[in-house]
């Protein structure tokens, strides 16, 4: 096929070609071949070996299932550029002397991790072959090795030796010596399923080219993405996000979005903390009240507590575009929506935005030379990063997001990417200005993606305002122990991020603030949504779960504008129906924060489904939660009333149960602990004053009621009754399991080995055409939860375990169809660690060798309160504590009496001391023997995979390269495979597999953040049809057990 | 693949499963994959009994799975059906249990690996029973609703353990070396599944009838036990372990040999001689002495006969049943213990050694060794 991929400078034909590489292959074996002849049941295979236009062939061997080839090594000399770019493709066949071989199957073999000298050196191992019909058809052994020149050519195009993670943190065997910032790219190409030659061709050939075209366009992104980091001067891009959009007939759009880093390797002698995440022992709660008071701002005592009115909430979305939702108020939700400049964009790309792309260009170049700016003046402050090195995360404002409606463009030119290189252009230009109207000056945990139905792109991106640490942004920077008390604004790290961005006299939106609960220095707001994983430093009080808002809106069938303007109407409605519904969710559990907020909303051709997931936790140093008051709206009718008080009792008692479940029990610190003034009146008055000043247009709906006051939801009309119900019906895990979509649960400390990553996918069938809004969320609230409640059902030998990084994914492939896919790892625990009070621990434990260290570690784990990681930063020698100020002194002092009566209740007289940190955790030990057994012991390597960024338990020694696998599988005999059902599973079995074999090709053992980022199923039961698309990536990594697990707070000390 | 046509427009199944907020609409697809293959043992073995997706859903409901789990009936009928259709994906692998262990499809540990070969492998006594001895060919195989009917045991669960029977067979059938060893290596089974297997291989081999109706007394258990007997001491193999079949057929020339034997009835003097040795060696010993003294020339010629006649593949066919006409029953009618059973069939043999004139002591100790065996393993109620 024509395959010809846009933007390709050609700069190269004009200089001396340099050969910079050589690759060799060498294929091995065969194994489990199908038969192929069906007269003697053998098969007569060979294999031919492409990569760019060059091709070899083994010889046939003959009549054998499982031949031997031994072949000499096929060497390639090519660019690096083609290296990089393409994939070495071998084809297994069976000969045939009279008519055209067959074709067996294939392996696409992603050679990019050999090109990096840090990561694997030498592919080798057995591969499935795959046949997009028939699926996986036996394997072959097959030997790659690649040889670099290092002549570096000046004019190189290519980015040999820039290492991609998936993973949205540092990864972990690495230290990270400078954050650059925000890389992206597009690459455009026609879509080959809609070429004229694919009227002539096999299904085989086209899902071939299209795999192809995929793999080459992945190639080429990651290589320009490559180039832009080493433009920058990084030598990595961390929380790599590729994705594709299939277009139909306007093309096929292959993006990705990254955070350029410089990466420094961290030697094994010092080898960082792993365990970051699992323990964050370093998280004292109580850090927060000796901190040193180094802050600039150092609070005055007499600064008054605002008191603001407005719908409390850290969620922004800004008005301003088509994708903007309304200012939150439901009274006229229409009046941003109507602009006439929504209108505009969404429907046409080439009136005012075609020239808005333009006039980006050049000054996108301008910036990029200047690359060591502030982050003020990046052109996108964005970080698609999700967890954070200690110290670089100062402030958290809020989750920013945009949304914006295009019509694809039915004439395509694929030399010119522009147009959709200016969408996300606006998009990120509108993320940008949120994030500034939040007082921040940096997105974290940045993504974009997108939903298309027939000519209809609804663009979306997300992210979480903040205020980083400029000194990451800067050269020579990082050592993470040094630059500490050098911190321009030093924070306690378990509160600091909640502090509000923005200036309370000036805010960009109504909410209520209080001093924070943790230092009682600053103010924080009542509530924090974020789309990042909660900092592992941060105070939790009891633990998360995971809340999910779920809507789904009909919309009238229609053609071309008037669609997409439909749609971007009914967007607004949504997003502030979903995030009312989070609140409400968030509420009732009592909680106070959400972490990983991810809103989904995907379009089909008669309605719209909107899916918000995040993780929520009540975070220490924010407000307590005030209930949830149902009020009604004719009061005065005795049935209604009566109505509204059995409500209201269900309500309160869900609270009540849910507080329990989660185990919040918030510490009573009230506000004369610490002496934090009440707001006069007078002063609420100013505040309120200069607020109404101020913020324009969102302060139109008071929705809250006084401080500490409910969160009231008023009855109106029988609509809010289903919502009030639809609320309370969302089940609880049953016991012994917990769930969230973060990296991990918040409150969940001592991992256990166990680790089982699934994927799943259900596609329902709305059988009645008639079905109104209300009736079709049920039916989407009910699917979800059936889904969980599966999980919960399929994994109940892994109990007590928690379901980590639940990952939904919506879509309306078909006109009344619903599919929902699900991808996550659960992850088992030592339960009784966690579950016991402290004074049981010491008579259930007491037995156990090494008793002290074990109560050490159960006290950092169980203990929310922090009393115990207090000590520990005294221990491990931070210098906070040796630098108190008199106000800290006398917190601490009142710490130390609380520390002292729960020392003695815990009915343990025994100190802690320093010595304790020195010795392996005891549950280190048997964690390690009992992962011994799972690794090993067959004869294909067992390779784990997880959608999180570690595996508990183990720790990484070496990242492999990037996994970013495109297949297509077709079937033209679905009944035969066991209908869609069959079909997918199979599939789905098959991509597992690939992606295994490709690890441990590559040596590895693991794959870590690994996703699932499409899965496109297309049927045609009546014709006994189907046709899917799956696009999974991740990191493939080698990890080892932790034996010599390293006492996880002598790392923290020796970086100090 | 009855299970996953279920799930589509047929929501209220008659298992009482309640799709209730789900009635308006079907589920059109429903899969769930582990990167480890998640397999529950309970639903393994009801999808090795062969019982339907509802039936399944059913016995686990009535095993109050559900309670436990706090799971609705419809999570129950998904999983099951998830688990029914690995099953099946599964089954081409266990077809040749060693490609299980090197496949890539499925990442199953080890030890579940060993657990989900060893029950596929596992049949029902009462099925084996059924067509042990039976030629394992399509005319067979078409008459298993009629032992499905008879046995309890399903269709379905029948069809797969003829299949495996058969398919065992195929593969050892050619091959060299010890029949037991050989499937243990093949099919990767334990040691007592192994042995079981090559007994049922024999006995398909050679045909011996085990169906008619004086042998019902008869389990599973004793045949094999007595076929291997037959295995370590009558084929080939016996004396020479490097041949094709040498478990499977008997040695001939041994069979020919056993002619020989005739001589201890043929020969008046040499029966009378033996009768007064074993006499004399009984006497006194056991309540059923007269009995013994009475009938040793009609047992005796009855053993001797099935001995000499076993050259002809009619009478191999009919060993058991000879041995249980010609002597089980004689002994079993005038009521000997299994203690005198014992007892006599040990002095019948040694005295054989203590007749001068008869010269076939080898053939005679290989002959007993596996009849007094057989008989005392099968003489029971």
């Amino acid at each position: 096929m024509i395959c010809f991929v846009s933007k390709k400078p050609k700069r190269r034909s004009t200089i001396i070609v340099i050969m910079p590489g050589k690759l060799k292959a060498k294929i091995v074996a065969g194994r489990h071949l199908p038969v192929m002849d069906r007269a003697s049941d053998l098969t007569d295979a060979f294999v031919e070996v492409k990569f760019g236009n060059t091709t070899f062939k083994t010889d046939v061997c003959p009549k054998s299932l499982n031949p031997q080839w031994n072949s000499e090594w096929f060497k390639f000399e090519v660019d690096d550029e083609d290296l990089q770019d393409e994939p070495l493709q071998i084809t297994v066949l069976d000969h045939d002397t009279y008519s055209a071989n067959d074709a067996i199957g294939k392996v696409y073999i992603d050679i990019d991790p050999l090109l990096c000298n840090e990561a694997a050196s030498v592919i080798s191992g057995w591969f499935p072959i795959y046949d997009t019909i028939h699926g996986i058809r036996g394997e072959i052994n097959v030997l790659v090795k690649v040889e670099l020149f290092n002549d570096l050519n000046r004019f190189r195009q290519s980015s040999c030796g820039v290492k991609f993670f998936c993973t949205t943190a540092i990864p972990r065997c690495y230290r990270v010596a400078m954050v650059h910032g925000f890389v992206e790219e597009l690459v455009v190409n026609e879509d080959p399923e809609y070429q004229w030659i694919d009227r002539i061709r096999t299904p085989r050939a086209s899902n071939e080219a299209r795999q192809r075209l995929i793999s080459l366009m992945s190639g080429e992104l990651q290589r320009k993405i490559g180039l832009k980091v080493l433009e920058m001067g990084g030598n990595a891009v961390v929380g790599y996000l590729q994705c594709f959009d299939l277009e139909g007939e306007s093309g096929l759009v292959v993006r990705a979005i990254g955070t350029g880093c410089t990466l420094d390797k961290v030697s094994f002698g010092s080898a960082p903390n792993t365990n970051t995440h699992v323990h964050p022992s370093t998280a004292p709660a109580s850090n927060a009240c000796n901190s040193p008071s180094k802050d600039g701002k150092e609070p005055v005592f007499a600064e008054d507590l605002p008191s603001f009115s407005g719908p409390p909430t850290p969620f922004r979305v800004l008005p301003t575009s088509s994708s903007s939702p309304p200012p939150f108020s439901p009274s006229k939700p229409c009046s941003r929506q109507s602009s006439s400049s929504d209108t505009d964009l969404s429907l046409t790309p080439k009136t005012g935005m075609g020239s808005a792309g333009k006039e980006a260009g050049p000054l996108k170049t301008l910036l990029r030379q200047q690359t060591q700016t502030a982050l003020e003046q990046r052109e996108f402050p964005f970080f698609t990063l999700t967890s954070f090195p200690p110290g670089f995360l100062v402030h958290v404002g809020g989750v920013v997001s945009a949304r914006s409606v295009k019509l694809l463009d039915r004439i395509h030119n694929p030399d010119e990417p522009e147009t959709r290189d200016a969408w996300w252009e606006e998009i990120r230009q509108e993320i940008k200005s949120h994030a500034k109207a939040l007082g921040c000056h940096a997105v974290v945990g940045y993504s974009e993606r997108t939903s298309i139905c027939e000519e209809v792109c609804i663009l979306s991106a997300s992210g979480t305002a903040a205020i980083l640490n400029p000194r990451y942004m800067r050269e020579g920077c990082l050592d993470t122990g040094n630059t500490e008390p050098r911190f321009d604004e030093p924070s306690p790290p378990s509160c600091g991020f909640c502090h509000i961005p923005y200036d309370e006299l000036n805010m960009p939106f109504p909410a209520q603030l209080t001093y924070c609960y943790g230092c009682r220095r600053q103010k924080v707001p009542d509530v924090l949504f974020t789309t990042i994983d909660m900092p592992s430093e941060a105070a939790v009080t009891g633990k998360g779960c995971l809340i999910q808002a779920r809507l789904c809106r009909l919309k009238k069938k229609a053609q071309g504008e008037v669609n997409a303007t439909a749609i971007s109407n009914l967007l607004p409605f949504m997003e502030y129906e979903l995030h009312t519904q989070l609140m409400n969710k968030l509420k009732l559990r009592s909680m106070n924060a959400l972490f990983g907020l991810h809103i989904q909303i995907s379009v089909g051709e008669n309605m719209l489904l909107g899916l918000a997931s995040a993780t929520g936790v009540y975070l220490t140093a924010l407000p307590a939660p005030g209930g949830v008051q149902i009020a009604g709206k004719t009061p005065g009718d005795m049935s209604n009333e009566h109505h509204i008080l059995t409500i209201q009792k269900r309500i309160n008692d869900t609270i009540a149960k849910n507080k329990e479940l989660y185990q919040i029990n918030p510490p009573e610190l009230t506000e004369e602990v610490v002496g934090s003034p009440i707001p006069e009146p007078r002063q609420r008055s100013r505040l309120f004053r200069s607020h109404s000043e101020s913020s324009d247009e969102l302060s139109e709906l008071d929705l809250s009621h006084g401080k500490k006051d409910a969160f009231v939801l008023e009855i109106d009309d029988t609509d809010a009754v289903e919502d009030i119900h639809s609320l309370l019906t969302d089940a609880s895990p049953p016991s012994g399991f917990y769930s969230c979509n973060t990296e991990i649960m918040p409150g969940i400390f001592n991992w256990t080995s166990g680790v089982q990553m699934f994927t799943s996918v259900r596609v329902f069938r709305l059988s009645n055409a008639n079905l109104t809004n209300q009736g079709l969320n049920k039916i989407f609230t009910d699917l979800c939860e059936n889904l969980l409640k599966s999980f919960y059902f399929k994994l109940r030998s892994m109990v007590p375990c928690c379901l980590c990084h639940l990952n939904f994914t919506v879509a309306v492939p078909e006109e009344e169809l619903i599919q929902v896919a699900v991808t996550a790892v659960a992850m088992t625990f030592d339960k009784e660690q966690i579950l016991e009070k402290p004074g049981d621990k010491t008579i259930t434990k007491g037995c156990i060798e090494g008793e002290e260290q074990l109560q050490f570690s159960m006290e950092l784990c169980a203990d929310s309160s922090g009393i115990s990681t207090q000590q520990l930063s005294k221990i491990s020698g931070v210098p906070e504590s040796t630098n108190v100020s008199p106000r800290d002194r006398c917190s601490t002092w009142l710490e130390l009496i609380r520390l002292k009566a729960h020392t003695i209740r815990r009915g343990s007289i025994k100190t802690i001391s320093s010595l304790e940190r020195s010795s392996p955790l005891p549950e280190g030990r048997s964690r390690s023997l009992r992962s011994n057994r799972s690794f090993g012991g067959s004869s294909v390597t067992v390779v784990k995979m997880t959608p999180l960024s570690f595996l508990p338990g183990t720790r990484i020694i070496k990242y492999l390269g990037i996994i970013n696998m495109f297949f297509i599988r077709e079937t033209t005999s679905l009944r035969e495979e066991g209908g869609v059902s069959g079909f997918l599973h199979t599939f789905i079995a098959e991509v597992f597999a690939m992606v295994r074999a490709h690890v441990a090709a590559l040596g590895g053992n693991a794959v870590v953040s690994y996703s699932m980022k499409e899965c496109m199923l297309m049927e045609n039961p009546n014709k006994n049809q189907a046709q899917c698309l799956i696009n999974v990536s991740g990191d493939a990594v080698i990890c080892v057990i932790e034996t010599d697990q390293e006492p996880i707070h002598t790392a923290d000390a020796q970086s100090e | 693949m009855q299970g996953v046509n279920r799930a589509r427009g047929e929501p209220g199944l008659e298992s009482g499963c309640h799709y209730d907020a789900l009635d308006k609409m079907a589920v059109e697809l429903d899969v769930f994959v582990g990167n480890t293959t998640i397999m529950d043992e309970e639903v393994y073995q009801l999808w090795l009994d062969g019982h339907t997706v509802n039936d399944a859903v059913k016995v686990r409901m009535e095993g109050g799975v559900l309670e436990e789990c706090e799971a609705s009936a419809d999570v129950l009928m998904s999983d099951t059906m998830d688990q029914y259709r690995t099953f099946q994906m599964c089954e081409r692998l266990l077809h040749s249990p060693t490609k299980l262990a090197n496949q890539l499809l499925f990442q199953i540990p080890p030890h579940r690996q060993a657990i989900l070969i060893e029950r596929y492998y596992a049949f029902d006594d009462v099925f084996v029973r059924e067509v042990l001895g039976k030629k394992l060919s399509k005319g067979t195989k078409k008459d298993l609703d009629d032992v499905s009917a008879k046995t309890g045991v399903t269709l379905k669960s029948c069809r797969r353990q003829f299949d495996n029977f058969k398919r065992v067979f195929k593969v050892v059938e050619e091959l060299k070396g010890r029949l037991v060893e050989n499937i243990r290596q093949h099919f990767l089974l334990s040691d007592k599944l192994s042995r079981d297997y090559a007994a049922i291989v024999f006995f398909a081999n050679n045909r011996f009838e085990t169906g008619k109706r004086k042998l019902m007394f008869l389990t599973f258990q004793d045949f094999a036990f007595c076929g291997g007997q037959l295995i370590n001491n009558w084929t080939v193999g016996a004396v020479d372990n490097m041949v094709e079949d040498m478990d499977v057929d008997l040695d001939k020339e041994f069979l020919q040999e056993l002619k020989e034997l005739k001589i201890l009835i043929a020969d008046k003097d040499l029966l009378d001689q033996h009768k007064s040795l074993v006499c004399t060696a009984l006497r006194g010993k056991t309540k059923a002495f007269n009995e013994m003294e009475a009938n040793f020339k009609n047992l005796s010629r009855g053993l001797v006969n099935i001995a000499a006649k076993l050259t002809n593949t009619k009478d191999v066919r009919d060993f058991f049943i000879d041995l249980v006409e010609k002597f089980i029953e004689p002994c079993r009618s005038d009521r000997w213990t299994a203690a005198d059973m014992r007892l006599y069939l040990t002095h019948y043999t040694n005295s054989a050694h203590i007749l001068d004139t008869f010269k076939h002591q080898l053939v005679w100790d290989r002959y007993m060794g596996v009849i007094k065996s057989c008989i005392f393993k099968m003489y029971h109620d």
